[in-house]
């Protein structure tokens, strides 16, 4: 990307300060600091030959040095431009000398740099040397790479340096050996950093996420020591005015701020970012801003505001790989930033330049509620002006960014200070969802045939007064089952050999009734008896939801949910038939009902294949000698088809594209339930018309509502049977339950029954105290609980939990 | 210790196998291997559980390793997979015999693997991969082809009750041994209660002796920057002349040939063949820094868990060596994990690659880049030969089992083993991790 090209070409009215937030007297300030020499310049950059690994600013800010493996070079920062000054990577071959993972340069002696080679060599460089090889001193006492380099900020001589190996070393530049050596006892040294108000005071970071404080008087141990990061601290910095306070950024994607003021170092601020941090820098002059770069994936320098973690203050996008070293050009100059890259670039970022993701931020939310309420919330000052407004309960103000008094000595203030939030209630006549929720419920989807399905649902839809809809199902069958009415009725037939197709039928038909608190109540007392009266309101509705989904829609779902039940408790069974007669004999009622009808669903679906393959065949062949070739099945069917054939005249995909404008009209109007429910019930037959993207946004908009009604018996369902992968998958990720043990309340990690730290069977029931291996249900006040059967038995009769522990137990 | 770990594994994978009775030598390792096997199996992860196993099967057989084909194929079925797929790499779905090419060059040339690789694999079609499953994906077929290296360097044989668990002999070194464990723990027993021979302890004393030289001669003599990078160059030219003298193809057993094609596609070493690839430099792309944050940012837990497992294969020491006690094993250690790290051409630029040939002898370079490369083609002559030397120099507890012929793998011979494992399954990430990392940017 080519540098911004500098708006105004008057360099003396610059001064770096950005235009859109002038603070006057900070200008005066920094000019003060600065002593006279304002910086200028222009964001800008240069290629390198090389990838960096760190840089480093002179003291006077006119010049940066750039090291890498195969860089070591030094830039004139011009006020277009940089220019190459010195190239320090001499020789023919260049030794691994050369070869830097980091480099400083003195701030106290502009001649003086030193750099912490990979090999383990720490080197310092003379500038002063008049021959071309500026190397001046070699330490090779480290026996693994020195990640990291530090000059005293006060003292002329004095070098730190932190290696892979685990050791920090002192050297005194006036001798050939290091002056005192540090040994972390911990793993790798990251960093080191020399206070800037504490003379003797150096902090360094390990791989193992510790923070070490070292007094450099003392070499034989640490002064302080406290894990700040979980994995590697990749870096530190102590702040340039406050003299307690550290950043530390680690490969855990934090960046902390710890008071070291206290006796314990305390945690003041946390900024969350998206990948790991490489290196942290206090920006100048701004007592909460920082800038960080990452070691991986994010290429940007973001500066943050520690008060303000979620945003970014300001970020620099120029950079195509991650960037490795950033360093503020001057001590006292916030607005000139100066960065290395993995992409062999330098650059010049200038503040103005720089793009405030605030800026883009939406300070408006807008939302609907189930009930068709519509929340909104924006800035105060867009709102205040329409006085119409009521307030909303007691003018409730809900703040998204807190409002701060502004700071006098902050150059920034802050965009956003409060905002208002309104809300419009839609009466609740107009809003009602209730048609929503009935027809979610009644609605068959799946396992009849497709006239049926569609007959019954033009039924639901007329139920509920919703004629259009209803029409349009009705409309469906007679498009598609031209074809399917003859090879159900062939289905009928081949089922009919089955002696258990008949109960099957009923059942359905029983169901077929559309009233739904009428079909729930007589569920209740065909079978839920004994359940519904002990079980709370709540969950009795959603069991009994759950059995009436499993009638209507006939799917093999709860079916398999009552099976599973049964078969999983084996010894539930076994023992009810002991102790438990009565139970046992309302159990049985369920699964004899649930058995046939699983058996002949199994059919279903294989049935239905075969109708979808006689109604494609036809057209993907044209001819209907060939088709009869291809698909010897009983003749019965081959017969009706050809007779439809010959009705209709038309292909079965004739009516496609109408059939696809109808969806997304429905979709458009918002009722995405009907698009999705036609969707499914078509299934192959309309499947290829409509595209994948569109398809899995109905489908996700569809069972987001579903559970936002609390639908989840239907929501599974729809996920169940639709044909889109992305949703498909929605229900089989987190299927995990975790759970504490009920002995040691500690978590259980492996199996839901035995506890690996108190070695004991977690879940017993506390009515036959026997392992719960399969549902088990507990009291949330006391955890004692059991098989759901047990316990359910037991709180007919008495209200105290079994487990005698006189908690009276609540099973809802 | 050992028993939760039998017990946590058997509840987790139903069975008791004879990797988990192997690597309880160090319990502390198990622990954390089985955990991250498990939750890379079982656990949350983008890709369908029969993909898993599948592609643990596709990954053993890369390396003809029946043991872990037919472990996997019980579990492939078990969860539902198609046994049609079984039939071979060209019945499973288009979209898993994308990663065979990908397989086939981490198994043996990882160097090879290109951002363009990747690309290819990701790139928005019917068939492609999403990132976070190429990572699974990845991190799959390392482990699975490093498992397969600690099932032939340890002689793992096959599980009682698949298929040719009494009788089949896979190409490796031994497959009694574990029968034997099972049966009486003699393992255990041999190590405290063992014989060792003069000459054994000289050779500990020997290899000490060295240890300490270097450990000393590191300070005093500093070779120039030219000699240590020739040393490297040296070192990773000689790795590919260490070579099994008995390289023989052994015929792929049935059952494991059809999950890959192209047999004749193995290790190569990469300068012999004119190819010259730009060595890897540690520094610039380390799983510390880079690798981990990949991983875990993709598939998140995952490497934290992989972090764990490198660090404690790493790290693991009893720090005795024979009778020794007190030993630092690190150097010996990290020449281990560098040289197989050379093999595969990464370079450590603060490693003195002319340690390596002073710790390391020949026959024992030769097992660790035949169980490395070609781990099918470790034989029990080469295993014992380095064996020799070796089982006296780590923390060398004489095995010398009661009855000759048996080979009881001791707790230094897995500890290598899995150092050796760990080690590889890193370079092969590395690789890829790098090939992901390129494509990203």
């Amino acid at each position: 990307m080519p540098p911004a090209v500098p708006p105004g070409s008057e360099p003396a009215s610059r001064r770096g300060v950005p235009a859109s937030r002038p603070a006057m007297e900070k200008m005066s300030r920094s000019g003060a600091a600065l002593g006279g020499a304002a910086l200028s310049g222009r964001t800008m950059f240069c290629h390198l030959d090389a990838p960096a690994n760190a840089i480093s600013v002179c003291r006077d800010a006119a010049q940066v040095v750039v090291a890498g493996r195969n860089i070591f070079k030094i830039y004139g920062i011009e006020e277009e431009q940089f220019v190459e000054k010195l190239n320090l990577r001499v020789g023919r071959k260049p030794s691994l000398n050369f070869s830097c993972a980091d480099v400083v340069w003195h701030q106290m002696d502009e001649n003086l740099l030193a750099t912490a080679a990979t090999n383990g060599v720490v080197v310092t460089w003379n500038l002063g040397k008049p021959s071309r090889n500026k190397q001046d001193q070699l330490f090779t006492e480290h026996k693994r790479t020195v990640n990291k380099v530090c000059f005293h900020p006060t003292e002329v001589y004095m070098l730190l340096s932190g290696s892979q190996d685990g050791y920090m070393k002192c050297f005194d530049l006036r001798k050939k050996d290091s002056v005192s050596t540090f040994s972390g006892q911990s793993e790798s040294v990251r960093d080191v950093q020399f206070s800037i108000r504490d003379y003797f005071t150096f902090a360094a970071t390990f791989e193992n996420g510790n923070v070490q404080l070292w007094d450099i008087r003392r070499p034989d141990r640490y002064e302080r020591m406290f894990t700040a990061h979980n994995g590697p601290v990749f870096c530190c910095d102590w702040h340039p005015e406050d003299r307690g306070w550290l950043a530390t950024g680690g490969r855990d994607k934090m960046v902390k701020v710890w008071d070291m003021n206290t006796t314990r170092a305390k945690e003041i601020y946390c900024v969350q970012t998206i990948a790991s941090v490489a290196r942290v820098k206090w920006r100048p002059e701004c007592k909460h801003h920082i800038a960080t770069c990452s070691m991986m994936v994010d290429h940007n320098i973001y500066v943050w505001d520690v008060r303000r973690p979620f945003i970014p203050s300001a970020m620099f996008e120029e950079h195509k790989d991650v960037t490795t070293g950033i360093v503020w050009r001057h001590l006292h100059d916030p607005y000139f930033l100066l960065s290395g890259s993995k992409d062999s670039t330098l650059y010049q970022h200038i503040f103005k330049d720089a793009s405030q993701p605030i800026d883009r931020a939406n300070p408006e939310g807008l939302c609907y509620s189930l009930y068709g309420d519509l929340a909104f919330a924006a800035k105060e000052s867009l709102i205040s002006s329409d006085s119409n407004r009521k307030p909303y309960i007691g003018d409730r103000r809900h703040p998204i960014f807190f409002k701060r008094k502004l700071d006098p000595t902050e150059q920034f203030e802050y965009i956003s200070s409060s905002s208002a939030l309104s809300v419009f209630e839609t009466d609740v006549e107009s809003g009602s969802m209730d048609w929503f929720v009935h027809t979610a419920k009644q609605y068959a989807l799946a396992g009849r045939p497709l006239a049926e399905l569609c007959d019954h649902n033009a039924k639901v839809a007329k139920g509920l007064d919703r004629n259009q809809v209803a029409q349009t199902w009705t409309m469906l069958r007679i498009i598609y089952s031209s074809l399917g009415t003859v090879s159900s009725a062939n289905l009928n037939h081949s089922m009919g050999k089955g002696s258990a197709a008949l109960p099957l039928m009923n059942s359905f038909n029983l169901k077929d009734i559309p009233s739904g608190l009428g079909s729930e109540s007589r569920l209740d007392r065909s079978k839920g008896e004994s359940r519904t009266e002990n079980i709370l309101l709540d969950s009795s509705s959603t069991l009994i939801n759950n059995e009436d989904n499993e009638e209507t829609e006939g799917s093999d779902v709860p079916a398999d949910y009552l099976l599973g039940d049964v078969e999983a408790d084996e010894d539930d069974l076994y023992m009810m038939d002991h102790e438990n007669p009565h139970a046992e004999e309302q159990e049985y009622s369920l699964p004899q009902e649930a058995f046939p009808l699983r058996h002949e669903i199994v059919d279903n679906p294989s049935a239905l294949d075969h109708l979808q393959d006689k109604a494609d065949s036809p057209h993907v062949s044209g001819n209907e000698a060939e088709t009869v070739s291809l698909t010897p099945v009983e003749s019965f069917s081959l017969i009706s088809i050809s007779h439809s054939l010959y009705e209709n005249r038309l292909p079965s995909d004739f009516f496609n594209p109408i059939v696809r404008d109808t969806l997304l009209f429905y979709a458009e109007q918002g009722d995405v339930q009907t698009a999705v429910s036609v969707l499914i019930v078509l299934g192959d037959r309309i499947r290829k018309e409509i595209d994948e993207q569109t398809q899995e946004h109905w489908y996700t908009s569809y069972i987001d509502l579903l559970q936002r009604f609390q639908l989840w018996n239907i929501s599974n369902e729809v996920i169940k049977l639709s044909t889109c992968r992305a949703i498909n998958c929605l229900n089989q990720a987190s299927t995990t339950l975790h759970i504490n043990c009920s002995n040691c309340k500690r978590p259980m990690s492996n199996r839901g029954w035995i506890c690996d730290r108190c070695r004991q069977c977690a879940s017993m029931c506390a009515v036959c105290h026997h392992v719960v291996k399969g549902l088990f249900v507990w009291c949330q006040g006391c955890s004692h609980g059991g098989h759901l059967q047990h316990i359910m038995k037991w709180l007919e009769t008495s209200s105290h939990c079994p487990a005698g522990c006189g908690h009276l137990c609540e099973y809802t | 210790m050992m028993h939760t770990l039998f017990a946590e594994s058997f509840a987790t994978l139903g069975r008791l196998d004879n990797v988990t009775l192997v690597m309880v030598f160090h319990p502390q390792y198990l622990e954390s291997f089985l955990k991250t096997q498990h939750y890379l199996l079982q656990m949350d992860g983008p890709l369908p559980l029969h993909y898993r196993h599948y592609i643990g099967i596709m990954a053993a057989a890369r390396h003809q390793c029946s043991y872990l084909v037919n472990l996997h194929v019980n579990d492939f079925l078990h969860v539902g997979g198609d046994p049609k797929w079984l039939n071979g790499l060209e019945n499973a779905p288009q979209k898993l015999q994308n990663l065979g090419e990908l397989n086939k060059m981490l198994a043996h040339r990882p160097w090879l693997i290109t951002k363009e690789h990747i690309e290819q694999l990701l790139k928005t079609e019917e068939n492609s991969w999403s990132l976070a499953e190429l990572i699974h994906a990845v991190v799959l077929l390392t482990h699975y082809h490093s498992l397969a290296s600690f099932t032939f360097g340890c002689g793992i044989s096959p599980e009682i009750d698949c298929e040719g668990g009494h009788t089949f002999r896979p190409p490796s070194v031994s497959n009694y041994c574990i029968c034997d464990m099972t049966n009486g723990y003699h393992g255990v027993d041999d190590i405290h209660a063992s014989p060792t021979t003069t000459e054994s302890v000289c050779e500990v004393e020997a290899l000490m002796e060295k240890m300490k030289q270097l450990q000393e001669c590191r300070d005093e003599e500093e070779a120039s920057q030219e000699e240590m990078a020739t040393r490297f160059e040296r070192e990773k030219r000689e790795s590919m002349f260490v070579c099994s003298s008995e390289d023989e193809e052994s015929a792929p057993t049935r059952d494991v040939s059809r999950h890959f094609e192209d047999t004749s596609y193995g290790y190569k070493d990469f300068s012999r063949h004119g190819m010259h690839v730009p060595t890897f430099r540690a520094q610039d792309y380390s799983w510390e820094d880079h690798g981990y944050s990949l991983v875990n940012r993709l598939y998140p837990d995952v490497g934290q868990l992989l972090d764990e497992k490198f660090h404690i294969a790493y790290n693991l020491t009893y720090n005795t060596m024979a009778m020794h006690k007190d030993v630092d094993t690190s150097m010996l250690r990290r020449a281990i994990w560098n040289y197989i790290h050379c093999m595969f051409g990464i370079r450590y630029d603060d490693y003195d690659y002319g340690e390596i040939n002073q710790l390391l002898d020949r026959s024992f370079k030769v097992y660790i880049k035949t169980v490395v490369c070609t781990p099918e083609k470790t034989t029990k002559r080469m295993y014992d030969s380095f064996w020799r030397q070796f089982e006296h120099s780590e923390k060398g507890q004489t095995t010398l089992s009661p009855l000759p012929l048996l080979t009881t793998p001791s707790a230094p011979q897995v500890h290598v083993n899995l150092l050796l494992v760990e080690a590889r399954m890193q370079a092969e990430l590395l690789y890829a991790l790098r090939a992901i990392t390129r494509y990203m940017t």
